[in-house]
């Protein structure tokens, strides 16, 4: 099927890397653009998610999908032959779609916390962090993946945020291995697989910018 | 089917609460109502919802659903043979759930604002409230509900909250229906549908609710 499939993301983003992941799963050859978010939005982006202007936006054949579980979620419908992400138990589906839920409410701006913040306010976001971290742990319990034996939904929305867990350690002094191996272990197990290895930013490239960031921001 | 046993945790004023209540009615299903005491949590609310404590939760044969969104989407796939609120096209469905995700991140947000924000914020949350219900006129254009000729899923998303716009606009001093003729002829529309007015709460119940919650926090 030659599909007409492109993906509007910025390289940075744990949002794009999410649906990144899972084209790749999918094996869905798509064009890549890169929006330069520094810069004046392009045109292109403006026309295709005219309401938050934002990215990632999921272009296929013309008709453009936003916001980054929905487009996991339009994936997974469109090529459904392979991969896939979310249960078929109605019930199950619910609880993926949960956690999900809970990574983009709570993990998202907790970690942009780790690295904007400091002392105080620091200290209470690391405890947050380690909250839902512990959570998540929780509910990964022995399975090798969120999804059971193969990854899935949740596995690809909390993925991305590994990438910074070098740059929140650092920052943070703690370590994540010694607090939570299994969520160590897990993000090691999924490296392992292509579809996430070549979707993830390096961590080193992550730190760097964050460094960056915080440097114009008036940290260090 | 007669073996269901389903329970609806809730609290009354809830515009989350009340998606439940109206998905339940549109699908035919009996269920047990259980209002909760959201200052003293029973022990029900925490067992069933120990990660965020909140309502609704629906219990389907002893077994929790969270968040009200995936729970009508839950409700709708479970219940599925009669009055289905997602479109069965993926992309379609994608739309839904991008609209229905919009009243959860402007609707009730900027809704908030206007009754514990005073001043320059809560002008700016008027402003941001009006501006979103103009969007989603635009998206109704010229059909009866967002889901075509039948209520859907983005309707079951919104309409509960016209229940509080009484309150926002007596708090806020400014006419809902002035600015947005059209999604209150909507709520009117939707308002004759039994399944619809015998979900939703008293406008004027809800004023009084928010005016004792306005006391307790403080504000004026």
């Amino acid at each position: 099927m030659a599909d007409e499939v492109t993906l509007l993301d910025f390289w940075l983003s744990p949002f794009g890397m999410r649906v990144k992941i899972a084209l790749a799963e999918k094996e869905v050859k798509y064009e890549y653009s890169e929006q330069n978010l520094m810069n004046r939005k392009s045109d292109l982006l403006l026309k295709m998610n005219p309401v938050y202007k934002k990215i990632p936006v999921l272009v296929h054949h013309g008709k453009p999908v936003c916001e980054s579980l929905i487009i996991l979620q339009y994936i997974d419908a469109v090529w459904k032959g392979k991969a896939p992400l979310l249960p078929s138990d109605p019930y199950e589906r619910a609880q993926s779609m949960f956690w999900a839920d809970f990574i983009d409410r709570k993990v998202h701006d907790i970690s942009k916390k780790l690295w904007t913040t400091k002392g105080e306010e620091l200290e209470a976001a690391k405890k947050d962090f380690f909250e839902c971290l512990e959570l998540l742990e929780r509910e990964l319990g022995e399975k090798p993946y969120f999804g059971g034996e193969a990854l899935g939904y949740v596995d690809i929305a909390l993925l991305p945020f590994s990438c910074g867990f070098y740059t929140y350690e650092t920052i943070g002094d703690f370590s994540i291995e010694a607090r939570f191996p299994k969520i160590r272990a897990w993000v090691d197990r999924c490296l392992k697989k292509e579809s996430v290895a070549k979707s993830l930013a390096e961590p080193e490239k992550v730190h760097e910018f964050i460094l960056e960031t915080r440097k114009g921001l008036g940290f260090d | 089917m007669a073996s269901d046993q389903v329970t609806l945790l809730d609290l009354w004023a809830s515009p989350f609460g009340m998606r439940v209540r109206l998905a339940l009615a549109e699908k035919g299903v009996k269920y047990e109502y259980s209002e909760q005491d959201l200052v003293n949590k029973g022990a029900l609310l925490l067992q069933m919802n120990p990660v965020h404590k909140k309502i609704p939760v629906l219990v389907h044969n002893g077994k929790p659903v969270c968040e009200s969104l995936i729970i009508v989407q839950y409700i709708d796939e479970v219940w599925k043979d009669k009055a289905p609120f997602l479109p069965s096209d993926p992309y379609q469905r994608a739309q839904s759930r991008f609209w229905a995700d919009f009243v959860d991140k402007k609707i009730y947000d900027f809704g908030r604002k206007i009754w514990t924000e005073k001043g320059e914020d809560q002008e700016a949350a008027k402003k941001g409230f009006i501006d979103s219900l103009k969007l989603l006129e635009g998206e109704l254009g010229d059909k009866p509900y967002f889901g075509g000729e039948t209520i859907g899923y983005v309707d079951i998303a919104l309409v509960p909250f016209y229940t509080w716009f009484y309150a926002y606009e007596t708090i806020g001093n400014f006419s809902i229906e002035a600015e947005c003729p059209k999604l209150i002829g909507y709520c009117m529309r939707c308002l004759k549908k039994e399944t619809v007015s015998k979900s939703l709460e008293d406008p004027k119940k809800v004023y009084d609710f928010v005016v004792m919650l306005r006391k307790k926090f403080g504000i004026e």
